[in-house]
């Protein structure tokens, strides 16, 4: 029984009373709408232009990666976790391979964790400028989404210098990185440390105290704190909505224990909330990169070749025995690295909420169940709630505020 | 992450209640198995215990599994935003032995959490297990005309022709 199609004269559940809602409109946002940024469906009522109920569907965007993920590697797999959050691939990687590491009892080396932790932030800053701008796109301000891709660019060039891809970089590897850092990637990051902060004063002074942005944003889409908490919402979602729960402080993981920075919340909870939460945040990144980039530890990024996980270095593979076993042992499709027969669940902070893998492995080179614990999933689920009582222009700047990416709420 | 001794501690107060769960701590994270009678019992007392964040409702097929005793497994991902301990809730469910059941029950706990909402909409689309007092039990990522169940070990990576309804006209035919 769909939603939209069945007679509401004849169907029971949650429509009410049918009879005396004749005078309703259903309105059909989507799949294909400029908006709804990707593939998701909203069936509007309307009365008038308030915003009566809203039932969201998804599944245009279905991919079947938790099916994938039981037949690849979890080398290979990386690269399918860059498709699900697509604004961001860097956390998703970083994601990924935290959790088949915490499966695998790996111990990272301290160079990779801090230049992890810086990629995953400026991955964290590419991320709102996108959400942000496209808060602002949808509201009408084109000119804030224009600066805002104007640095997301900056980023790209700096993860192409870095592993040789601007979008889906696929650049953690079990054990380690595939690239590690160069002299002209940390010039190319100090550089953007330099230069960003100037945008983002642009970019506040564009919206922040514009009044068409505050009367369009303020007061919209309210999720308490209570609603947050029990609807599963996380990331700034969560944030704005007076949850103080960030996993880079409730449940370090990578190098985030070594840096000074504060998690940025607010306690409104409207969209306008949401903005400033993510524009703090983009702050908050830039001051975790600034400490870390002169402070990376020397020594290998990969862990080290008795661990028997990542690739060794061509010196070691040639010189030593160790080093060439292991590297036959990695490189031959029916050998690889030994799994644990045991079940794990490893979350980080992703930039759009709480993005965790629940790995149930045995023993064999690629997991038995990869799943997926997707933020934009519990955002959209509590979409209906924000909406009721807005009017049809409030339904875009609340989908755009919720920053729901359907590549991965559907995988 | 090292492990946390006051999830023992709520744990130690929880299986006083249950009888003999069993527990088990893997890579720092604790986890209890519990029989479906009591599942819907342990998870409300678990929310009265500080677990207000429903982090993830999932479910693993153990068919291929290795030494597997029953078939589907339901995962619980609990997390406390007060005092940030974790807690997995782990239920086994068989396939029915009965001709007039179709797919396994269980209870649903939508209205503890509100996330399971739509968590156990998708572990019903995908594995075929049903939530006895979830509000609205219907497909989510499939199509609703879709039959199967996509994510249990017996369906094939690459389906099983749902998509290749199309007549194929080759170049000889044409």
């Amino acid at each position: 029984m769909s939603i939209a199609y069945a007679d509401p004269n004849t169907s029971p559940t949650a429509r009410g009373n049918a009879r005396s809602e004749d005078y309703l409109w259903t309105l059909n946002f989507g799949p294909q709408h400029p908006a709804t940024h990707t593939t998701l469906r909203l069936v509007l009522k309307l009365d008038g232009e308030r915003v009566v109920d809203a039932m969201p569907e998804m599944g245009y965007l279905h991919s079947g990666f938790e099916k994938i993920g039981e037949h690849l590697t979890f080398n290979q797999y990386v690269t399918v976790t860059d498709r699900m959050n697509y604004i961001s691939p860097l956390a998703n990687n970083v994601a990924w391979h935290h959790a088949v590491e915490k499966l695998m009892g790996i111990e990272l080396t301290p160079r990779c964790r801090s230049i992890r932790t810086i990629i995953a932030e400026l991955a964290r800053i590419g991320d709102h400028l996108l959400s942000n701008g496209a808060v602002g796109l949808d509201t009408g301000a084109f000119t804030f989404f224009l600066y805002a891709f104007y640095q997301k660019e900056v980023l790209y060039d700096i993860f192409e210098t870095l592993c040789g891809a601007r979008f889906t970089n696929s650049w953690t590897r079990v054990g380690g990185v595939s690239h590690d850092f160069t002299p002209l990637v940390i010039e190319k990051i100090r550089g953007f440390l330099k230069t960003f902060p100037k945008t983002l004063e642009d970019m506040e002074r564009l919206l922040t105290r514009n009044r068409i942005f505050v009367d369009r944003t303020k007061g919209v889409g309210v999720l308490s704190k209570e609603d947050a908490i029990n609807g599963g919402a996380s990331g700034p979602v969560a944030r704005a909505s007076g949850v103080t729960r960030d996993l880079r402080k409730d449940d370090p993981y990578l190098a985030y224990e070594d840096f000074d920075f504060q998690i940025c919340c607010a306690s409104a909870g409207d969209c306008y909330a949401r903005y400033l939460v993510r524009m703090a945040e983009m702050r908050e990144s830039l001051k975790i990169v600034a400490q870390a980039i002169e402070n990376i530890p020397a020594g290998p990024v990969n862990v080290g070749i008795d661990q028997r996980t990542a690739l060794p270095t061509k010196q070691q593979v040639y010189s030593t025995i160790e080093g060439t076993i292991s590297h036959f042992e990695l490189s031959m499709s029916n050998r690889g690295f030994e799994v644990p027969r045991g079940e794990s669940y490893a979350a980080t902070e992703a930039p759009n909420g709480e993005l965790g893998f629940y790995l149930v492995g045995d023993g064999g080179e690629s997991a038995y169940r990869a799943r997926c614990r997707p933020p934009s999933l519990l955002h959209f689920a509590l979409f209906p709630q924000l909406i009721r009582g807005h009017t049809l222009s409030d339904v875009v700047a609340v989908l755009g505020s919720l920053n729901i990416i359907a590549a991965e709420l559907d995988r | 992450m090292p492990h946390d001794p006051s999830v023992d501690d709520l744990l130690t107060a929880v299986t006083g209640g249950f009888g003999t769960l069993e527990t088990t701590v893997f890579r720092g994270q604790t986890s209890v198995v519990v029989p479906e009678p009591q599942s819907l019992e342990l998870l409300t007392f678990l929310k009265t215990q500080g677990f207000d964040m429903l982090v993830d409702v999932t479910c693993v097929d153990y068919l291929e599994y290795r030494g597997a005793k029953q078939r589907y497994g339901l995962v619980y991902l609990l997390a406390s935003t007060t005092t940030n301990q974790r807690l997995t809730v782990r239920v086994f469910v068989d396939d029915p032995v009965s001709d007039h059941e179709e797919w396994p029950t269980v209870r649903s706990v939508a209205a503890i959490w509100k996330a399971a909402d739509w968590l156990e909409r998708e572990v019903w689309d995908l594995f075929g297990i049903r939530f006895e007092g979830h509000p609205d039990l219907r497909r989510l990522v499939m199509p609703e005309e879709f039959t199967a169940h996509p994510l249990r070990k017996d369906y094939p990576l690459q389906g099983r022709g749902e998509r290749h309804n199309f007549p194929v006209i080759t170049r000889d035919h044409s």
